[in-house]
């Protein structure tokens, strides 16, 4: 096979791998979003703060130390003592729990009933202030993390197809642990979502409040869960990403990307959110790698929006939301 | 002294049982329109209970204070010989309260029978994470969920559309799967806002047959709204009749339509 094929089929599976880390964080938006109709602008920065917590966790971290030392003239940094990666993931999820919580109660609850805009609005607000607040616990510099997560080139992969192709494939092992867990996420929610009662609570509230709250369901405690949920995938995420890039204060921009994801997979289809994200990944690599010679290069800056544009224009609702369904 | 047409057996003969759901001195305003004004009824266990009166004379206002939506100023709710303290709908409808709607609040996206079994989340017992770990049990339990379902929808003559996403159907099949869904709570008391509104004399039929026999079969006590005077007096055991927020008349239905002021609200009367 010629060079040129083979490399483009390698970097079709970098974008394919690329594309997952994408659909991890368009996941959240889409959960959120389904349930109560709200397009959550903080989700970015929820991955960067679960990461954050999951370091602070881990290398012991005294949350607040900047503040603390400044208030109090002390110099207290660390705890001196290491928390086990286990026992530091679960510690993360509880904060995003209370979380979820803290902003059901705080900010939902004296919202409901509000236009969506307005809903939006609360949580761009919601992501500065989680910006901040994560800078002032755990610190605004660069952090490691280091979940014990298979990293670099998988041999494996690149010796066997040394030995079919005579070309080895550069595939980066974290990105094949990416698309696992990607892959076990949306198994698991799905079936959480089709068979579950909460699942189908969840679904209720996404389709009528009113008739949601005749049947029973606390609207609620059901926001609390979404939430919850949405933090979880944050922290998936955020530890995949983390991992990848380090844990600092870009990791939030990736929402960004999350964007024409959204636009192709539509907003309310979670296995929309998977091909979505595959789709920008490939499309943005390959496109690079065909086209960007040609205009100079830097074309993975723009081509997700290119494409999510074009979309917009003949295929408003996405590859997989909703059609609305209207009888006259 | 109470029953209904020819066809309804007395209601001494059916299971009508004490009062299960008392209203007591119900005042109901927004802002400076008094919506509800001190109305005072009962509901037997095991009765069809009608509120009839013309368009804007507070009959849905009186559904929704019963089902949580709206909160009284004055007045108490008694429900099975408790007072009633300040409840949210969804604590109302776990309670064993269902209700329709007017103008149908159903999940437009979710398929008739997913529809339905929403009816049940409160009957279902597995906490999240027991489902999420002991998926055998939440099986188990939603097979045996789906057994009461599907003869509701059997009950219903629902089968054909069981997996059509009920924004597809029309109107009068909507209203039966709204039916549905309340009948599948197995409330203690179903309330029916205007069931039969918009329909035509077939799809009516088809529907006081289904409320009549709910009642008969699962003994369900239901309280319902109407303001096509024939349909109600055929159907139901006893009537209150409302006009401007005032409660006008109350009684089995021959004694209602009899009585003065009730003819004087639906056909009008020269005032001077």
């Amino acid at each position: 096979m010629p060079d040129q094929i083979l490399f483009a089929l390698e970097v079709t599976l970098n974008g394919l791998m690329a594309g997952v880390l994408y659909s991890l964080v368009a996941l959240g938006f889409v959960l959120i979003f389904k349930a109560s109709g709200i397009f959550n602008f903080a989700q970015g920065v929820m991955a960067l703060f679960a990461a954050l917590t999951l370091v602070g966790f881990q290398t012991g971290q005294v949350p607040f130390a900047h503040l603390v030392n400044v208030l109090f003239g002390t110099h207290v940094e660390h705890f001196g003592w290491t928390m086990p990666t286990l026992a530091a993931i679960a510690a993360t999820m509880a904060v995003m729990v209370v979380m979820a919580l803290l902003v059901e109660r705080l900010v939902l609850k004296g919202l409901i009933n509000q236009a969506p805009i307005i809903l939006f609005m609360a949580t761009i607000g919601l992501a500065y202030f989680l910006e901040g607040f994560g800078d002032i616990m755990w610190g605004a510099d660069i952090k490691r993390l280091e979940v014990g997560l298979p990293q670099g080139l998988s041999e494996t992969i690149d010796a066997a197809t040394f030995a079919w192709f005579g070309y080895g494939f550069f595939i980066d092992r974290l990105d094949i642990v990416a698309a696992l867990v990607a892959a076990a996420l949306v198994v698991s929610l799905t079936l959480f979502s089709q068979y579950t009662r909460h699942g189908r609570a969840l679904r209720a509230v996404a389709d009528d409040h009113q008739a949601a709250l005749s049947v029973g369901i606390s609207l609620r405690a059901i926001w609390v869960l979404v939430w919850s949920i949405a933090g979880f995938v944050a922290l998936v995420a955020g530890v995949m990403w983390g991992t990848k890039l380090g844990v600092q204060f870009s990791l939030s921009l990736i929402a960004l990307k999350a964007l024409p994801v959204l636009m192709l997979g539509g907003f309310t289809s979670i296995p929309g959110a998977i091909i979505g994200g595959l789709i920008v990944g490939v499309g943005e690599k390959l496109f690079e790698f065909a086209v960007g010679p040609l205009v100079g290069g830097a074309t993975e800056n723009w081509f997700a929006y290119m494409l999510a544009l074009v979309f917009l224009l003949f295929r408003p609702q996405g590859l997989f939301g909703e059609r609305i369904i209207e009888r006259v | 002294m109470t029953g209904g047409g020819e066809a309804r057996p007395a209601a001494e003969d059916r299971r009508i049982g004490p009062a299960i759901l008392e209203m007591r001195n119900i005042t109901l305003r927004f802002g400076g329109v008094t919506a509800i004004h001190d109305i005072s009824f009962d509901v037997r266990e095991g009765e069809i209970r009608a509120i009839i009166g013309p368009n804007g004379a507070g009959k849905s206002s009186m559904l929704n204070v019963i089902s949580g939506f709206y909160r009284p100023q004055e007045g108490e709710v008694w429900f099975r010989g408790e007072r009633r303290r300040r409840l949210r709908p969804y604590e109302v409808a776990r309670q064993g309260i269902a209700r329709t709607f007017q103008n149908i609040a159903l999940f437009q996206g979710m398929s008739v029978l997913d529809n339905i079994m929403t009816g049940r989340l409160n009957l279902m017992g597995a906490s999240i994470l027991a489902q999420a770990l002991w998926w055998g049990r939440a099986e188990r339990e939603e097979v045996a969920h789906r057994g009461k379902v599907e003869r509701i929808i059997d009950f219903l003559e629902i089968q054909h559309v069981r997996k059509t996403p009920v924004g597809r159907l029309p109107y009068g099949l909507k209203k039966r799967v709204e039916l549905a869904r309340a009948l599948a709570a197995e409330p203690r008391i179903l309330l029916l806002d205007e069931p039969m509104a918009g329909m035509n004399v077939e799809e009516k039929e088809d529907m006081c047959r289904f409320i009549l026999d709910a009642n008969d079969e699962f003994g369900t006590t239901i309280v319902l709204i109407e303001h096509d005077m024939g349909v109600v007096m055929d159907l139901s055991d006893r009537v209150v009749v409302m006009d401007y927020g005032r409660k006008i008349a109350d009684g089995p239905p021959e004694t209602v339509r009899t009585d003065r002021a009730v003819i004087d609200a639906y056909l009008g009367v020269a005032h001077g």
